[in-house]
């Protein structure tokens, strides 16, 4: 960064080294989830990143190299003492549950607000050494409603009380957030909350529902829908860390899309169902398994939402893919896995195999501490 | 309501933040003197007047220069807003314009044809005819969008809402105001009174309600742009309201359910159709404000003055042209 003398400008793509000069040791949490596997594997790429943990309740679904996985269990107890061992600068907070349909209401709570609980607690002890926490929030926090401004920026106050569990739960998480930073200035909090997400691999109930024949729709409504590629949450996260930002940031898409246009986009017609009691009505198709739209969505349906991206884009952040690039990578995608198939690697977490290649001496490895057999 | 909060005056680097929007191609102002000063007699004559789709100029992220331009299937700008389905509605509605209501406009060179300007008028009719036609008028006669202010409820309604959004409607919230003005140098109508002036009886026409709480005046200045206030006559007549069913309304949860005059001579016919009430409209001259943009605050008491000014010069205006109209269905 210019004007900084004491720090040297990291190499591009790293997220650099902790502000005081030191290479960074990062803690991840949610290792087993999409977002967390995929930071990590950002992560062990960088040569300034010296030390990953990753955290879950389930092994990693990604082939990690040299991130040391550790299975806790969903409310994270055992953190803290997981912190003061590893010496951890920077907590990466991938671990929250955004997409209803994933579990119950409970276990949700368990992992988002428990765990953000334990977490913060864990990381303001006296003696901490965590200097960097990043956590992973969605624009679901701004609710959905006739009332609501086209976009949302950063301070906008929902229109109305949140009704629907994630919506809460997250809103109960961000209020941890805004605690921890409070009592903790010396410690810099970056808060992102991302848009609908959508890319190439990510399922969400949006993913499933523009998958089915016929996308489902709400008569008469066709609100506004904007949409972030998973590869611009990746990056978002690593600029963050990379400039050190303190604050709340929203990541989406530039553009908001009709959501008959983001069908259309992929080749695909909507079918209107009743707009009351549509929870009631889709219930025999959802016990089917043909649908599974929970009330935010249809919520979302309805009313759709636009957040204001502005504020990570005067900080030099800069988009791959606009709402719309970002549908058509998704479809473009699922053309592709129609044709050839699923390009899964089939890979399996193998406890043995695993510490061998971390630790064993036999194991020769690179700068960035990774087995130089590698095929990456 | 949502306080505003300070936004950053929009520096360059705000611009830089949002290609898609400030690529945005801005339609060259033409000189006045350039301008067809058309006499509404003219008009009537539908054979020299194009009904075409006019391509008007668009705003946001829907330029040729957009990145994602060639992906998109539709012309739905970030509001909604569709030229295309615009452009239809104007031709629907030309004849209802021109023949039926025969709008006549005063003073519509105050009106910019580039940069922003609050619009503001007076509202009336138990379904307000004023807000398209002013819509109508100024997009057909200067060729530049209007993003009309209205009232949240219309977003709960299937079709309706989806429908008024795509022919220019936006919700009426401060932070959409802003942005379309400020950022995004737009045309926006917006009519202070709200349900205020269209629920009223036909024993009250052209007696201005409360105009809210000036907050279209701290939109303004907070915005930098200048207020014009536009005086609409006929609109009161076009549908006036008899009687009102207030528990009927709030049974059915809407802001109010009239019985109209038109319900009364044409039956059910008279939800949907008009009388052919002469609409003249007068531009009066435009309001600046002289106070720092992007506040976050604004005096409070200027506020209400300001409104409380406008409201008086557009009350002023519908005085004299009513001393100076002969007939309700003639003008």
């Amino acid at each position: 960064m210019p004007g900084e003398p004491t720090m040297t400008s990291p190499p591009a793509g790293s997220i650099g080294r902790s502000l005081d000069g030191r290479p960074r040791r990062v803690l991840v949490t949610g290792l087993g989830s999409f977002w967390g596997g995929r930071v990590a594997q950002a992560l062990e790429a960088d040569p300034e990143v010296e030390v990953i943990v990753g955290l879950d309740t389930e092994e990693p679904r990604v082939e990690l190299e040299r991130t040391e996985y550790v299975r806790v269990d969903a409310n994270y107890s055992i953190l803290a003492k997981i912190v003061r061992a590893t010496q951890v600068d920077t907590i990466v907070h991938t671990f929250l549950v955004v997409d209803p349909t994933q579990m119950s209401r409970r276990a949700m709570h368990e992992i988002n607000v428990i765990g953000t609980m334990n977490l913060f607690a864990a990381a303001s002890t006296p003696d901490s050494t965590v200097r960097n926490v990043i956590v992973k929030s969605a624009t679901a926090v701004y609710g959905a409603g006739p009332e609501d401004p086209t976009w949302f920026d950063e301070d906008t106050p929902p229109s109305q009380p949140l009704k629907f569990p994630v919506e809460q739960s997250l809103a109960q998480v961000e209020g941890y957030v805004h605690d921890f930073a409070e009592d903790n200035p010396h410690v810099t909090v970056a808060l992102l909350r991302f848009s609908n997400v959508i890319g190439s691999e990510i399922v969400t109930p949006l993913t499933r529902a523009l998958n089915m024949p016929l996308v489902p729709s709400l008569f008469g409504f066709d609100p506004r829908f904007q949409f972030v590629h998973e590869d611009d949450v990746i990056r978002s996260i690593l600029f963050v860390l990379r400039h050190h930002l303190p604050g709340v940031y929203n990541v989406a898409g530039a553009g908001l899309l009709p959501w008959t246009e983001v069908a259309s986009i992929c080749g695909k017609r909507t079918f209107p169902l009743l707009p009351y009691l549509t929870s009631e009505l889709l219930w025999g198709a959802k016990r089917a398994g043909m649908v599974d739209l929970p009330p935010e969505y249809l919520n979302l349906l309805r009313h759709g939402r636009g957040v204001d991206n502005r504020k990570l884009t005067r900080a030099g952040f800069e988009y791959e893919y606009t709402s719309a690039q970002a549908v058509e990578a998704f479809i473009e995608a699922v053309r592709l896995r129609r044709t050839v198939g699923d390009a899964e690697s089939g890979y399996r977490y193998e406890r043995d195999v695993e510490q061998f290649f971390r630790h064993s001496p036999a194991v020769v490895r690179d700068r960035t501490g990774s087995p130089v057999s590698g095929g990456r | 309501m949502a306080a505003r909060r300070t936004t950053a005056p929009a520096t360059a680097a705000d611009k830089a933040a949002q290609p898609t929007r400030s690529t945005a191609p801005r339609r060259k102002a033409r000189p006045v003197a350039d301008r067809p000063v058309r006499p509404i007699e003219a008009d009537l004559d539908l054979a020299t007047h194009s009904t075409d789709l006019v391509p008007l100029d668009t705003p946001s992220t829907l330029t040729p220069h957009a990145p994602d331009a060639a992906i998109r299937h539709g012309d739905v700008d970030e509001w909604g807003r569709s030229e295309h389905m615009r452009g239809l509605a104007r031709a629907l509605y030309d004849p209802i314009y021109r023949q039926w209501f025969r709008a006549e406009w005063e003073g519509l060179d105050k009106i910019p044809l580039d940069g922003p300007a609050l619009l503001v008028a007076n509202h009336a009719g138990a379904i307000p005819a004023d807000a398209p036609v002013i819509m109508h008028g100024i997009e057909s006669e200067l060729g530049r969008p209007v993003y009309g202010l209205a009232d949240y409820f219309f977003r709960r309604v299937p079709v309706v809402g989806t429908m008024w959004s795509r022919l220019g409607g936006v919700a009426a919230h401060p932070d959409n105001a802003y942005r379309l003005l400020h950022n995004q140098r737009q045309l926006v109508l917006v009519f202070p009174e709200g349900t205020k002036g269209t629920s009223k009886l036909m024993t009250e026409r052209y007696q201005l309600r409360r105009f809210g709480r000036g907050g279209f005046v701290e939109i303004a200045m907070r915005a930098g742009v200048p207020v014009i206030p536009i005086a609409v006559v006929g609109a009161e007549e076009s549908m006036p309201i008899v009687a009102r069913l207030p528990s009927a309304a709030k049974a059915l949860g809407i802001p109010y359910l009239p019985i109209t005059a038109n319900m009364l001579a044409l039956g059910p016919l008279g939800l949907v159709g008009y009388f052919p009430a002469k609409f003249k409209l007068r531009v009066l001259d435009p309001v600046h404000f002289n106070v720092p943009a992007n506040r976050e605050r604004y005096s409070q008491s200027r506020v209400m003055d300001e409104s409380e000014r406008i409201r008086e010069h557009i009350q002023d205006a519908l005085h004299d042209m009513l001393r100076q109209r002969k007939s309700i269905w003639f003008g």
